[in-house]
């Protein structure tokens, strides 16, 4: 059963003082669905991405209270959960239960609320993403963890910091043309360099953003689309999710991302292409030496080769490779929660041929998401019509 | 929050002088507890042995910016070490700012709170 994406929509990203989880979510759900050309009784299925709202709120049970602001109460609603990969989770489960025959409307997104916390209450949230007591109780941060990989790297393959600071520049001047991009200033080598240190090698400028933002897609069959003479011409083709071991330490490789690699081969092989048949790519630039890591596993770059995308150009946007149009994590921002499917609302519209940042004829489209370090990472493709 | 009583017994056998790690009788893979299932052969063959006091430092990070717990002693560096057998942990740096990597470390633990533990790493030298 073909998949197809009828609408997406995104809310702007960055700081949303008089929102909440509930409202945010419904902007970007209702645009989606208008963008689809469907309303919201004709949801079947919604699976929602959030991760830290249990904290940040005190709300669990997300899945229920989006379906129910958003009126639609006649949908299964469900909330995902796999850390930052929590709505590329849900965008997989939506289309397997499309896939299966199973419904043929699945909303799917995902919506985070993290400025109102303060920022040590924020990172003290996302390390529950990281092992508890081997990683947190021994002081160990977010930034840290992505600190120990990327000293790994450098000094595996020699890479320097300005090698790395050259993906935070790529990343920034990609956002400043996104009109939903939350940080909308370029920034140059030596300005990564001189932002305070966070955890070294990384400065703030290597860091993604603290952000509240909402992502949603509408996902339906391809006789569903037809029935209701929708407009749809980019498909849902295939998607991998993997897992690693939950702790950095377990890892004999410190500068390798098993699970995004595993993914990897099952969406491929799902898709039935290879990483040379992708045109375009949104992936997990938490930090800038993770859109390193990713690019090597997702099988573009060779092993130690990752940092020639941004310093030679080769994931620009009209490189051999667009990698982040949309200015990535780093500039477009991170509500963990939605990223997943905020990736693919950036796909989705470059292969319609409608992104800010529009690279040339795409017809394969590719999203990675990682939870935590990499104990989780899902890779989701799309493809445009001819 | 809830004191994982594994991670206790663990903390402990370093206070001891008698830390464990554990390893498949079937593949040899080496692991830390709690385990029940190998994670590279999937037999339920894993063993507790004796593991070596100090260890080399494969990765480390000076940190700037913590989580509430710790927020009060930055900046403090994190190091991922390598112990003969194997198996690696993370740990807080004592005794030094910065540590080179390869850098032989001698593994500890403090108490912090009743029964909360931080894993150290002290230079040798």
């Amino acid at each position: 059963m073909t998949v197809q994406i009828a609408g997406v929509a995104s809310t702007p990203f960055g700081e949303h003082p008089d929102s909440s989880t509930r409202e945010l979510f419904t902007d970007a759900a209702l645009e989606a669905l208008e963008d689809a050309s469907l309303s919201v009784h004709d949801v079947e299925e919604l699976y929602a991405g959030n991760f830290i709202g249990d904290v940040t709120d005190d709300q669990g049970h997300v899945g229920a209270m989006l379906a129910d602001y958003l009126g639609a109460r006649q949908a299964a609603s469900m909330r995902t959960e796999s850390a930052c990969a929590s709505a590329s989770s849900a965008a997989r489960s939506g289309a397997q239960a499309i896939g299966a025959g199973d419904a043929d409307v699945a909303l799917v997104g995902g919506v985070e609320m993290m400025s109102a916390s303060g920022i040590e209450e924020v990172t003290d949230a996302l390390a529950n993403a990281a092992d508890n007591e081997y990683e947190n109780e021994a002081g160990l941060t977010f930034p840290g963890i992505y600190a120990l990989m990327a000293q790994a790297y450098v000094n595996e393959f020699d890479a320097t910091q300005e090698e790395l600071a050259a993906v935070a520049v790529k990343n920034y001047e990609n956002g400043v043309s996104n009109p939903i991009s939350q940080r909308q200033e370029e920034t140059d080598v030596e300005s990564v360099l001189d932002s305070p240190p966070v955890a070294t090698p990384l400065n703030l400028q290597d860091c993604c953003p603290i952000t509240d933002g909402a992502s949603a897609a509408v996902l339906v069959s391809e006789s569903y689309a037809e029935e209701r003479g929708l407009e749809t011409t980019v498909s849902f083709v295939g998607s991998g999710q993997a897992s690693d071991s939950l702790a950095l330490q377990d890892r004999p490789d410190l500068a390798r991302t098993r699970a995004a690699e595993r993914a990897a081969e099952d969406a491929y092989e799902r898709a039935g292409i290879g990483p040379d048949d992708v045109d375009v790519v949104e992936l997990h630039d938490c930090f800038t030496i993770a859109e390193i890591l990713a690019i090597e596993a997702l099988g573009f770059f060779e092993r130690g080769q990752g940092t020639r995308g941004a310093v030679e150009g080769e994931t620009a946007v009209d490189g051999r490779i667009p990698v982040n149009t949309s200015g990535g994590l780093l500039a477009k921002g991170h509500p963990v929660g939605a990223t997943g499917v905020a990736q693919i609302v950036e796909i989705t519209k470059q292969l319609e041929g409608r992104h800010p940042n529009q690279v040339e004829d795409p017809t394969v489209g590719l999203t990675h998401t990682v939870g935590g370090s990499g104990a989780s990472c899902v890779v989701n493709v799309l493809r445009g019509g001819e | 929050m809830i004191v994982q009583p594994w991670f206790v017994d663990f903390a402990e056998g370093i206070a001891d002088g008698e830390p464990v790690y554990l390893a498949c009788e079937d593949c040899d893979q080496v692991a830390l507890p709690p385990r029940a299932v190998c994670p590279e052969c999937g037999t339920r063959t894993l063993e507790e042995r004796p593991l070596s006091e100090t260890a080399t430092v494969t990765s480390s990070t000076r940190i700037f910016s913590s989580i509430p717990a710790f927020a009060d002693e930055t900046p403090y560096t994190v190091v991922i070490a390598t112990f003969d057998e194997g198996v690696r942990l993370t740990g807080q740096l004592r005794d030094a700012d910065e540590v080179e990597l390869g850098e032989t470390v001698a593994v500890g633990v403090e108490q912090r709170g009743d029964d909360e533990w931080l894993v150290t790493f002290s230079p040798t030298d």
